[in-house]
């Protein structure tokens, strides 16, 4: 075999594989997705940080220690408490249902799931305001009743779980869709309840998807700003959460308190991220086996 | 156990599956349903196993009406096509998925549980792969584990969905034998699903020809093949 490579002058390093580019285009491309980067991502990021701790570092947690900003910071927390779980739990009975069974209407539900991603922010938040604002049916008898939804709390937990709904389902189900049924009907045909098929067998099997979801849906949960704006009102201490604040600050000329709470902002979503890294980091042998099979 | 079917058909929204077939399994027998793909024959094997329910007639079980029984208490060991092992769990945990599932009271201790799935091991003859995952298993090996899975809740039938299938051809051929002693070891009345009409021949009592949804032809495998009694049997057979 070594014979007739060297006779016909040919090394097995001179053959390239057919993906494989010319060294040229190969380092043309990568530098231009770096620049593409740098320019839309990195730099504005990096800015956020530096116009935050211009005044100096005292001054920018300073500005994040007023009690405006504190009430602020823990409403943002909270709403993300409870639209993140209450998603989760909708995002996996939606993909089950979508998934698991065939029934009339499905695909009516597919779309229905994707319509936050199509609906404008601003639209979603005036459709509860007509729902649930002072001057409809519902609203109206609510707000009687001492419940008011809009330009409170649970306006916001609202505007916000609409606005994340399908960050949860939109990762399950094509997992879901790959996994088939199989698995559960083997369950089943072992004596085991649907219940306990579901916690033992199905729950598992889709866990990196489920939290790969669940942190998406958190970053966006704490950093969205169109729905919010319009159903919250906007009153600083109350219905203030964080990207509301930092609007209002910017608009007051207050660079400094706005940029440390956008870079906290920020600083929530890295964090974010890099606790998903860090597990795909840690399980990555487990990752694999369960996409092996 | 004997199983009769009387008169199952079944519909999936205007698709006809299977057109009102009858048949008689005689108590330990090992079955082939023989067919070629849509002619029903998962279809009955799925009613048989709980999966699916009939559109119209009746299934019994030693004379009882098992129509209505849920999949969970039919104790019917069910083998899946591609195996469907959990693939997150070990080969032990697998078998043991079964006896962990039972209700508390007749539930047998994590002693009993480990004596009889090492049993299972023995049987399947793979006794040293209780803690590896599915993912690690040959075809040949998973399909084995999946036999022990269902054989370990003590099921009053197995039921087999192309058991052979997903494997290549000198596998195929050790694990037929291994399905034939199993079947002969713990005389259980087997159904397994086939469209390889060699398989059906060479491993079955009896071979239920089927095409369509309906039942073309029972009986044992030399009668079949001496006296194919329509068109589509002898062209099948031949193939």
């Amino acid at each position: 075999m070594t014979t007739t490579l060297k006779t016909s002058g040919l090394r097995p390093q001179n053959f390239k594989s057919a993906t494989q580019e010319p060294v040229w285009l190969r380092y043309t491309l990568i530098a231009v997705v770096l620049l593409v980067l740098s320019v839309l991502l990195y730099a504005p990021l990096i800015a956020v940080f530096v116009e935050a701790l211009d005044d100096g570092i005292i001054m920018a947690i300073e500005s994040l220690g007023n009690r405006d900003a504190q009430e602020a910071i823990k409403l943002t927390l909270i709403i993300a408490a409870i639209a993140v779980p209450a998603n989760a739990l909708f995002g996996i009975a939606a993909a089950w249902a979508i998934t698991k069974f065939d029934w009339r209407g499905k695909a009516f539900l597919i779309t229905l799931i994707d319509l936050p991603f199509s609906v404008s922010p601003v639209v979603a938040g005036l459709c509860l305001i007509l729902l649930f604002g002072a001057n409809s049916m519902v609203g109206g008898w609510l707000v009687a009743n001492g419940y008011p939804i809009i330009f409170a709390v649970p306006g916001i937990v609202l505007a916000t779980m609409f606005i994340t709904f399908p960050f949860v389902a939109r990762e399950l189900i094509p997992v879901m869709t790959e996994q088939g049924r199989s698995e559960e009907e083997a369950a089943l045909t072992l004596g085991a309840s649907g219940w306990r098929a579901f916690f033992t067998v199905t729950l598992p099997n889709i866990r990196w998807a489920l939290l790969y979801g669940v942190l998406l849906c958190n970053a966006r949960a704490m950093g969205e700003f169109g729905a919010v704006a319009v159903v919250s009102g906007k009153i600083r201490g109350q219905t203030a959460t964080m990207p509301i604040m930092i609007e209002m600050l910017y608009n007051e000329y207050m660079s400094v308190a706005a940029f440390s709470m956008a870079a906290l902002l920020a600083v929530l979503a890295l964090v974010t991220l890099m606790l998903k890294s860090a597990l795909e980091w840690r399980y990555a042998d487990q990752l694999a086996a369960s996409h092996r099979h | 156990m004997q199983i009769e079917i009387d008169e199952i058909a079944k519909e999936f929204g205007t698709a006809t599956a299977l057109q009102a077939v009858s048949l008689s399994i005689p108590s330990g027998a090992l079955i082939a349903l023989l067919g070629p793909s849509g002619s029903g024959k998962t279809t009955l094997l799925r009613i048989l196993g709980g999966l699916e329910y009939p559109t119209s007639g009746r299934v019994l079980f030693d004379g009882e009406d098992a129509t209505g029984l849920s999949v969970q208490n039919r104790r019917a060991g069910f083998v899946f096509q591609h195996y469907a092992l959990f693939r997150h769990m070990t080969v032990f945990e697998n078998i043991a998925y079964g006896l962990r599932s039972r209700p508390r009271p007749s539930r047998p201790t994590n002693a009993e549980i480990e004596r009889r799935v090492n049993r299972l091991l023995e049987l399947i003859q793979l006794p040293a792969i209780g803690k590896r995952y599915p993912s690690q298993l040959s075809g040949g090996q998973r399909q084995r584990v999946a036999l022990a899975r269902a054989l370990a809740i003590e099921p009053r039938m197995l039921l087999l969905d192309e058991p052979f299938g997903a494997l290549d051809a000198r596998v195929r051929k050790e694990l037929r034998q291994g399905l034939r002693d199993i079947h002969d070891t713990t005389g259980l009345t087997t159904v397994f699903v086939t469209h390889d009409q060699d398989e059906a021949m060479e491993l079955a009592d009896l071979v239920v020809v089927m095409s369509m949804g309906r039942i073309e032809q029972v009986g044992k495998p030399a009668d079949i093949r001496a006296k194919p009694k329509t068109q589509f049997v002898r062209e099948f057979i031949s193939a």
